[in-house]
C-alpha cells in the first residue's frame, strides 16, 4: 500500500468545506473566448468532474487553476487566498499537481526518474552538497526514492522502473504520469483526461487507482473525462462548460437529466 | 490486474555502431581500390591521384612517430572544440537558445581571469603567483555566474516564449556587448595567460618510440585530463543529482517541469553558470597556447561543424564530433594541406562534417525524423 500522505493537517480546510473556487473567471486568446465568465467550487475531499464537448474550454481551466494561463477577469481562490495571477511554480507548491491530455513526460528519462522529478520541491538540500553527491544529499535522495517506490508499487509499474518512459505504451505513460503527479503528494490533483486513448483493463486500473488515491488520502480530485460512465461511476459533482460558458453543474444524476447538456452532447441547434 | 512487461527486444548492433561499421567499410573498400590502382600502375607516382590518394598513406607508414604526433594534437584540439560545443548543447537543450555569444564566453572569461590577475598585481601591488593567480580564478567564476544571471534577468525571462529567431539576435547582441565591455574593462592588447601562476605544468617530454620522437606538452595533457574529469563530472551530477535532474526534465519538456514545480528561471542561471565555467575551462587551455585575445573567437567558429556533426542537442554527440573535427583537421592539415598551399584548417571543419551528413544526415547520434503527413 501507499506511504505517501498528503499533509492534510496543515492547511486547515476540512473535508466538505470549499479548497478551491473560481468567480466569474474569463480568458481570451486574441478574438478567441476560451472562458467566459464561469464561476464553481471544487470541496475538500470530493471528485470534481469537468465535461464538455471538445473546445469546450476545460483544459484551459485546469491551465489557469495551475497557473499556465492568467485569465483577463475573475479570481481563483485557492486555499481562502485569492489570487489574481498564480505561477506554475507557486500553484505546485502549495499542493496542486496535474496531468496533461496529451502526455507530457520526460521521455529521455526513466520511469523512475520521471516520477522522482514530482519531489523536486520537497528536496532542498544545496547545491554544493549535491555536486559532493554525499551527506545531507545522499539521504535525502535515499529518502525520497523510498517513497517514490511506494508509489511505483501502488501503480504496479515495479517491471518498467528502469525503461525511458518514451518507449513505453500510451497507457502506460499516462500511468506514469498519474505517479509524477503523485509523488508531489499533492492536496489537489487536476487530471486531464487521464484514461483518453487507453483499453477497458486499463481504464478499470486507471479508475481504482484515482478512486484509491481519492478514498485512501483523501485527495481532491478535479477530473476532466469523456466516458460518461467512468464520470457518473467516479465524481461527487460535475460542472459542464460549453463553449467556453457553464451550462450545468450538480451531482451526476442532476446533470445526466439536464436538457442543456443532453442538447449539447448531442449537438443539437441552438 | 495488469501486467506491465518490459518492452520491444534490442536491436543486435546500436544504429550509431550499425553507421560506423558502413563507414569502415567503405572507407576499407576505397583503400583496396587506392592499392591496386598503385600497384597496377595505373597510378603512377607524382601523379595528382597518387598524390592526393596514396602519397599521405604512404608517409603516415613510413614515418609512424609523426603520425603518432599528429593524432594527439588532433585529439586535444579535439578535447577543446567538445568543450566549447558542450557549453553550447548545455544551453540549446535546456532553454532552446542558439548561443551565438558562446565562442566569445570563451574569450571574455579567459580575459576576466588575465585581466584581473593583470589588475590586481600591476595596479594594486599584490605580489604576482599562485595566491592571486587563483584569486583571480575566483573573480572569473563569479563573474561567469554574474553573467549567467543577467542573461536569465535581462534576455532570457523578457523574451521567453519569443520565436528563436528573436533569442538568437538576443544572443548576438549579447556577442557585442561582451566584446565591448571586455575591451572597455581590460583593453584591447593580447594578453598572455597565466598558466604556469595557476600551476598548470609548461614544459614538454620528448619519447622515442616507434624508431622516432614524439613531443608531447605537459600542458595538452593537462588540458585532456581536466576536460575529461570535467566532461565526466557533469556526465555524473546530470544522472545522479536532483538539480540534474531537473536539467533533464527541463531539456525534455518546459511545461511538465513547471507543473512539478522546477524553476525555470533558476535551471537557465545554473545552465548559463555551467556552460560559463566550461568556457572559462576551454579559455584556459587555449590561452595557454597563443595569446588572449578576442581573435580567439575564431574558434567558436570550429563549434559550428562539430555540432553539426554531433546534433545540436547532444552531449556524446558534441564529445565526438569535437574529437572527429580535431583529429580529422589535423590529419588533413599535416597530409594534404600542402597540396592545397595551406589555408586549409579554415574550411576543411565543415568538409568534414558535410562529409559525415552525407551518410548520417540525422548527426552522430540523432534519431532519424520521418516528417508526419
Ligand atoms: N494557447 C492557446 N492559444 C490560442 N487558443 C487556445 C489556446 N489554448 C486553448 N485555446 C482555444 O481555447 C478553446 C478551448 O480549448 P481547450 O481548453 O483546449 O478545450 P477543451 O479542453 O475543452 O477541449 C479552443 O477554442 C482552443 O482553440
Ligand atoms: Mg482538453
Amino acid at each position: 500500500m501507499l506511504h505517501v500522505s498528503p499533509n492534510t493537517a496543515t492547511t486547515g480546510i476540512a473535508k466538505g468545506e470549499v479548497l478551491l473556487s473560481v468567480e466569474n473567471v474569463s480568458l481570451r486568446f486574441g478574438g478567441v473566448k476560451a472562458i467566459s465568465d464561469v464561476s464553481f467550487d471544487i470541496l475538500k475531499g470530493e471528485v470534481r468532474a469537468i465535461i464538455g464537448p471538445n473546445g469546450a474550454g476545460k483544459t484551459s481551466m485546469l491551465n489557469c487553476i495551475n497557473g499556465f494561463y492568467f485569465p483577463q477577469e475573475g479570481h481563483i481562490t485557492y486555499k481562502g487566498v485569492r489570487r489574481q495571477k498564480v505561477r506554475p511554480h507557486e500553484a505546485a507548491s502549495s499542493g496542486i499537481a496535474r496531468t496533461f491530455q496529451n502526455v507530457a513526460l520526460f521521455k529521455g528519462m526513466t520511469t523512475l526518474d520521471n516520477i522522482m522529478t514530482g519531489r523536486t520541491l520537497k528536496m532542498n538540500v544545496g547545491l554544493f552538497w549535491q555536486l559532493l553527491r554525499h551527506g545531507p544529499a545522499m539521504r535525502e535522495e535515499i529518502e525520497h526514492r523510498r517513497k517514490v517506490e511506494d508509489i511505483i508499487d501502488f501503480l504496479e509499474i515495479q517491471a518498467i522502473r528502469k525503461i525511458p518512459v518514451g518507449k513505453l505504451p500510451y497507457g502506460l505513460q499516462k500511468r506514469v504520469e498519474l505517479g509524477r503527479a503523485l509523488a508531489m503528494e499533492p492536496e489537489l490533483l487536476l487530471l486531464d483526461e487521464p484514461m483518453a486513448g487507453m483499453n477497458l483493463e486499463e481504464k478499470e486500473d486507471m479508475c481504482r487507482f484515482i478512486l484509491d488515491v481519492n478514498q485512501t488520502f483523501g485527495t481532491t480530485i478535479a477530473l476532466i473525462e469523456h466516458d460518461m460512465g467512468v464520470v457518473m461511476d467516479l465524481s461527487d459533482r460535475v460542472v459542464v462548460l460549453e463553449y467556453g460558458r457553464k451550462i450545468a453543474d450538480g451531482t451526476p444524476d442532476v446533470v445526466k437529466a439536464d436538457q442543456k447538456v443532453i442538447d449539447a452532447y448531442l449537438g443539437v441547434a441552438h | 490486474m495488469s501486467a506491465v512487461t518490459s518492452s520491444a527486444p534490442k536491436p543486435l548492433l546500436s544504429p550509431a555502431l550499425m553507421a560506423t561499421l558502413k563507414v569502415l567499410g567503405i572507407f576499407g573498400a576505397i583503400a583496396i581500390a587506392i592499392v591496386v590502382l598503385v600497384q597496377s600502375g595505373a597510378m603512377p607516382k607524382g601523379s595528382i591521384g597518387h598524390k592526393v590518394l596514396a602519397a599521405p598513406f604512404i608517409d603516415m607508414w613510413d614515418l609512424p612517430d609523426l603520425l603518432v604526433q599528429t593524432l594527439w594534437e588532433g585529439l586535444v584540439a579535439g578535447v577543446l572544440y567538445a568543450l566549447i560545443a558542450l557549453g553550447f548543447v548545455l544551453i540549446f537543450k535546456a532553454s532552446g537558445v542558439f548561443n551565438f555569444a558562446q565562442g566569445i564566453m570563451v574569450v571574455f572569461s579567459a580575459l576576466t581571469l588575465v585581466g584581473s590577475y593583470e589588475i590586481m598585481t600591476q595596479r594594486m601591488g599584490l605580489p604576482p603567483g599562485t595566491v592571486v593567480a587563483i584569486l583571480a580564478l575566483i573573480i572569473a567564476i563569479a563573474t561567469m555566474f554574474v553573467l549567467a544571471w543577467l542573461v536569465e534577468r535581462i534576455v532570457l525571462r523578457p523574451l521567453v516564449n519569443q520565436n528563436e529567431i528573436i533569442m538568437l539576435m538576443a544572443t548576438v547582441g549579447l556577442t557585442y556587448f561582451l566584446i565591448g565591455f571586455g575591451e572597455y574593462i581590460f583593453g584591447g592588447n593580447p594578453k598572455v595567460m597565466i598558466t604556469a601562476q595557476l600551476g598548470l605544468p609548461v614544459g614538454q617530454t620528448q619519447f622515442n618510440i616507434l624508431g622516432g620522437r614524439v613531443n608531447i606538452q605537459h600542458l595538452d595533457v593537462a588540458a585532456a585530463v581536466i576536460a575529461s574529469v570535467m566532461i565526466a563530472g557533469l556526465a555524473f551530477f546530470f544522472q545522479y543529482t536532483r538539480i540534474g535532474r531537473a536539467l533533464r526534465a527541463v531539456a525534455d519538456s518546459h511545461k511538465a517541469a513547471l507543473s512539478v514545480g522546477i524553476s525555470l528561471n533558476q535551471i537557465w542561471v545554473i545552465v548559463w553558470f555551467t556552460a560559463g565555467v566550461v568556457a572559462l575551462v576551454t579559455g584556459i587551455m587555449w590561452g595557454a597556447r597563443s595569446d588572449v585575445s578576442f581573435a580567439l573567437e575564431i574558434i567558436a567558429l570550429k563549434a559550428l561543424p562539430v555540432l553539426i556533426l554531433g546534433g545540436f542537442t547532444s552531449v556524446p554527440g558534441a564529445i565526438v564530433g569535437g574529437l572527429i573535427i580535431g583529429i580529422g583537421e589535423k590529419m588533413g592539415e599535416g597530409y594534404w594541406g600542402p597540396l592545397f598551399g595551406g589555408g586549409i584548417e579554415t574550411w576543411l571543419a565543415y568538409v568534414i562534417a558535410l562529409g559525415f551528413l552525407l551518410f548520417r544526415p540525422q548527426g552522430l547520434f540523432g534519431e532519424k525524423i520521418i516528417e508526419r503527413i
